[in-house]
């Protein structure tokens, strides 16, 4: 552990009280940071005396003081375009979304100002713009939004969207040491659902690369955040059944790994993409278009997509249930698949 | 009632006989360059649109005059003038409206779509109006937390006070008390719709009232009052006074831009304020003060036209970008792209532990401390209730009995994974909210 960290549970630390949460991992990543580097900040609502609303910023203010940990009006454009003009002067900001969805308010700073800038004027904003995101927890429409693939279709940004508390982690930190303005999505479901023993070493992950949680021949599941998890569950009863899907974990989706993906391709010849995005628009769009383009000839079968709904989010558990793609739904397309 | 002084009353005191030239100066050369770029826009020269500032030149040069070289501006399309003052070259704004390749955008972007983070300390505007304001408030705090003792100044017209961001921006900019002047050039025209139909107040600077910052209202057309007010903001705000709003009253003397004939603007209107013309406001006050006669009043303009002239050819010359650079920069590639490093101008340690650490200016029981005022555990969102981490954490007790993942190279317990089962586990979870 570096030196001079306090030793309680409110400021971070790492690698010596076991296995860490997906919250814990996060938290930890900006605490290093923040120590590493006086030119990183953290801006957003709420973030400062209450540690932000998931508390992945508590101790942050205790540590690092005001003009590190600023609490903000409820401003999103402010936010971000404060953030903007901060790293115009070498700083590197991490803006908290309170909720990802909030994200839809400070569409046009992110988008026009800030993903514009390097490519129009030479003004590389290095940002991270980080939030809970997703659904199955019951948040209602406007707390478990996926709202990545605004975001995808914007040249100038980098998007992240982990499922592990390891690579949220080495993926924060890469993400704050990158020139560029990244989008990092942190699904809530997996916050405190989810455990890894962390390296104690400073280490980053590099964006843009997928990873393969599973190896397999028959066919090749692609997926990210919570449902990597959910993919891997499905995945599991499928060897049961004599059918051994490949899980890759794609983490970043821009930019994408074309490489890991169309390797994989090569192998098992069959792809079902895994989102809970919604479907039209989605990711497995963009993936069946590279395929078709790089891979044609490596298809035995169509590409499958298991998305949520093309609907908002609803908030009956009922209704959440039903919108929401899960193992039973990728098993049965995974074996619908299998069967070309 | 006392008269109000007159103009030139006005602009008596205050400045050296160098600062009253290069106030004329900046001001003619911020029309001369206008005017050429007309020339150019009839002659099909400029690739775009062309937008105007005449009879506005005075807003420009007397606030961006007021700024130190260390300071940073964003200029909006009316702030050509603002620009010439900080040191950009003539050329640049040419060959930016002509799409040329050796402009500060190399054809990526149009009119005073340009910035220079390194050495001018411009930032670009975009299109979207009010956008710069929480970007500029942002200049002038990482200004202030570096030690570099800046001031950042924007501009808005009276159209772009009325955006969401134009608020946003500004109160951030007050909660932070950010070393942040804003000028908001009143012209009277958002496009074609007159102010009184945007704003339902008489002055615009009245919006100051509302983020708790002081303001002025400034002749727009008075250069000397312009730099005198703009000087006034920029040291207090430096002193930490906080943010300072400008309202320049001015007129539109052209369209929105040159395809515009504004013909809904009234003729009385447009009369008496071509009647106002600052730079021939400005030229009378000089003659009479004999700051100026006409015979350095040619020199000027003799030296003006051969800059011009010079500067035009140049971009004229100037190629097309090669089609393939569409293809290049959208991203910063590292280290060889850009080196991003701070200029600390105070001591670093003052914002590293311990000396950055601090107790909280006030406190709530529990907050901040992982523990609800109960002692229990602080609750916090959905699916993080109480119940749901109480479920959690016994999950995590049970966890040898937890299918264990793989995930890459490190083991994961996956305590609640999203099967039906999960859900139906949830679904209970969520009664406990």
């Amino acid at each position: 552990m570096a030196s001079g960290k306090p030793n309680s549970n409110a400021a971070g630390g790492n690698g010596s009280g076991g296995p860490v949460t997906f919250l814990e991992a996060i938290k930890q990543a900006m605490f290093e940071e923040m120590e590493r580097d006086p030119a990183v900040v953290v801006i957003g609502e709420d973030v400062g005396v209450y540690g932000g609303a998931f508390k992945t910023s508590e101790g942050l203010l205790e540590r690092f003081g005001w003009e590190r940990v600023i609490d903000t009006p409820i401003s999103e454009s402010a936010i971000i375009g404060a953030a903007c003009g901060m790293s115009y002067l070498g700083l590197r900001p991490i803006c908290e979304m309170q909720f990802i969805d909030f994200i839809a308010c400070c569409f046009n700073q992110l988008t026009n100002f800030v993903a514009k800038g390097h490519y129009l004027w030479n003004a590389p904003a290095p940002i991270v713009v980080r939030g809970p995101s997703g659904g199955g927890v019951h948040g209602g429409p406007f707390h478990s939004a996926n709202p990545e693939m605004y975001f995808v279709h914007t040249p100038g940004l980098k998007v992240i969207y982990p499922s592990t508390p390891y690579d949220a982690k080495g993926l924060l930190k890469a993400a704050v040491r990158d020139n560029n303005p990244v989008l990092f999505f942190e699904h809530k479901f997996l916050y405190r659902r989810i455990k890894e023993e962390l390296p104690a070493e400073d280490y980053t992950l590099p964006i843009g690369k997928a990873a393969v949680r599973r190896e397999g021949r028959h066919l090749t599941i692609l997926s990210y955040a919570a449902m990597m998890h959910t993919s891997l569950e499905a995945a599991e009863a499928l060897a049961k059944e004599g059918i051994e899907a490949e899980v890759i974990d794609l983490r970043t989706l821009l930019p994408l790994d074309e490489e890991t993906i169309l390797q994989s391709v090569k192998k098992t010849n069959k792809v079902l993409v895994v989102h809970e995005d919604t479907k039209t628009g989605g990711i497995a769009g963009e993936i069946a278009a590279l395929l078709c383009e790089k891979a044609f000839g490596d298809l035995d079968g169509p590409l499958m997509r298991v998305t949520s709904l093309d609907t908002p989010v609803p908030y009956a558990p009922t209704l959440e249930d039903y919108f929401l793609p899960n193992a039973q739904k990728v098993f049965a397309a995974a074996k619908e698949l299998a069967r070309y | 009632m006392n008269r109000p002084p007159s103009v030139g009353e006005r602009m008596k005191k205050g400045l050296t006989r160098q600062q009253y030239l290069d106030l004329y100066h900046y001001m003619r050369l911020n029309r001369a360059v206008e005017d050429t770029m007309v020339k150019l826009f009839r002659q099909n020269k400029i690739v775009g649109g062309l937008y105007s500032s005449l009879g506005q030149e005075a807003i420009s040069v007397g606030s961006a005059y007021a700024l130190e070289k260390k300071d940073w501006l964003a200029p909006m399309i009316r702030n050509i003038g603002a620009l010439l003052v900080k040191g950009v070259p003539p050329r640049d704004i040419f060959m930016q409206h002509m799409a040329k390749y050796d402009s500060p955008t190399k054809g990526k972007d149009g009119t005073s779509h340009f910035g220079d983070l390194d050495n001018l300390h411009i930032v670009s505007p975009i299109s979207m109006l009010g956008d710069l304001i929480p970007v500029m408030a942002g200049v002038a705090i990482a200004g202030r937390y570096l030690g570099q003792k800046i001031v950042a100044m924007t501009w808005i017209g009276d159209g772009g006070s009325s955006t969401g961001v134009f608020h946003e921006g500004l109160n951030f900019a007050a909660t932070q008390k950010a070393p942040f002047v804003l000028i908001l050039e009143n012209n009277l025209w958002a496009y074609s719709t007159p102010v009184r139909r945007q704003v339902p107040l008489e002055n615009l600077a009245d919006r100051a009232k509302a983020y708790g910052i002081h303001s002025y209202i400034v002749d727009g057309n008075d250069v000397v009052a312009m730099y005198k007010t703009a000087k006034e903001a920029v040291d207090r705000a430096r002193a930490g006074e906080g943010p300072i709003l400008i309202e320049a009253k001015t007129f539109r003397r052209l369209g929105h831009a040159q395809h515009d004939p504004a013909e809904y603007v009234p003729k009385e209107m447009r009369a008496y304020w071509e009647a106002r013309d600052p730079i021939l406001l400005y030229e009378k006050f000089l003659m009479s003060e004999k700051l100026l006669d006409a015979k350095s009043k040619k020199e000027m303009e003799g030296k003006i036209d051969a800059l011009l002239q010079k500067e035009r050819e140049f971009a004229e010359n100037s190629p097309m970008p090669p089609a393939e650079f569409a293809a290049e920069g959208v991203y910063c590639t590292g280290d060889d792209c850009h080196k991003i490093q701070p200029k600390w101008e105070r001591d670093k340690r003052e914002v590293m532990p311990p000396k950055s650490s601090v107790s909280a200016v006030w406190t709530v029981e529990g907050f901040g401390a992982g523990k609800g005022s109960s002692g229990g555990i602080a609750p916090i969102h959905f699916g993080d209730t109480a119940g749901a981490q109480e479920k959690a954490e016994n999950e995590d007790k049970l966890a040898p009995k937890s299918p264990v993942k793989t995930v890459g190279k490190k083991s994961a317990k996956v305590a609640s994974a999203r099967g039906a089962g999960a859900l139906r586990r949830r679904s209970k979870a969520s009664g406990d909210k």
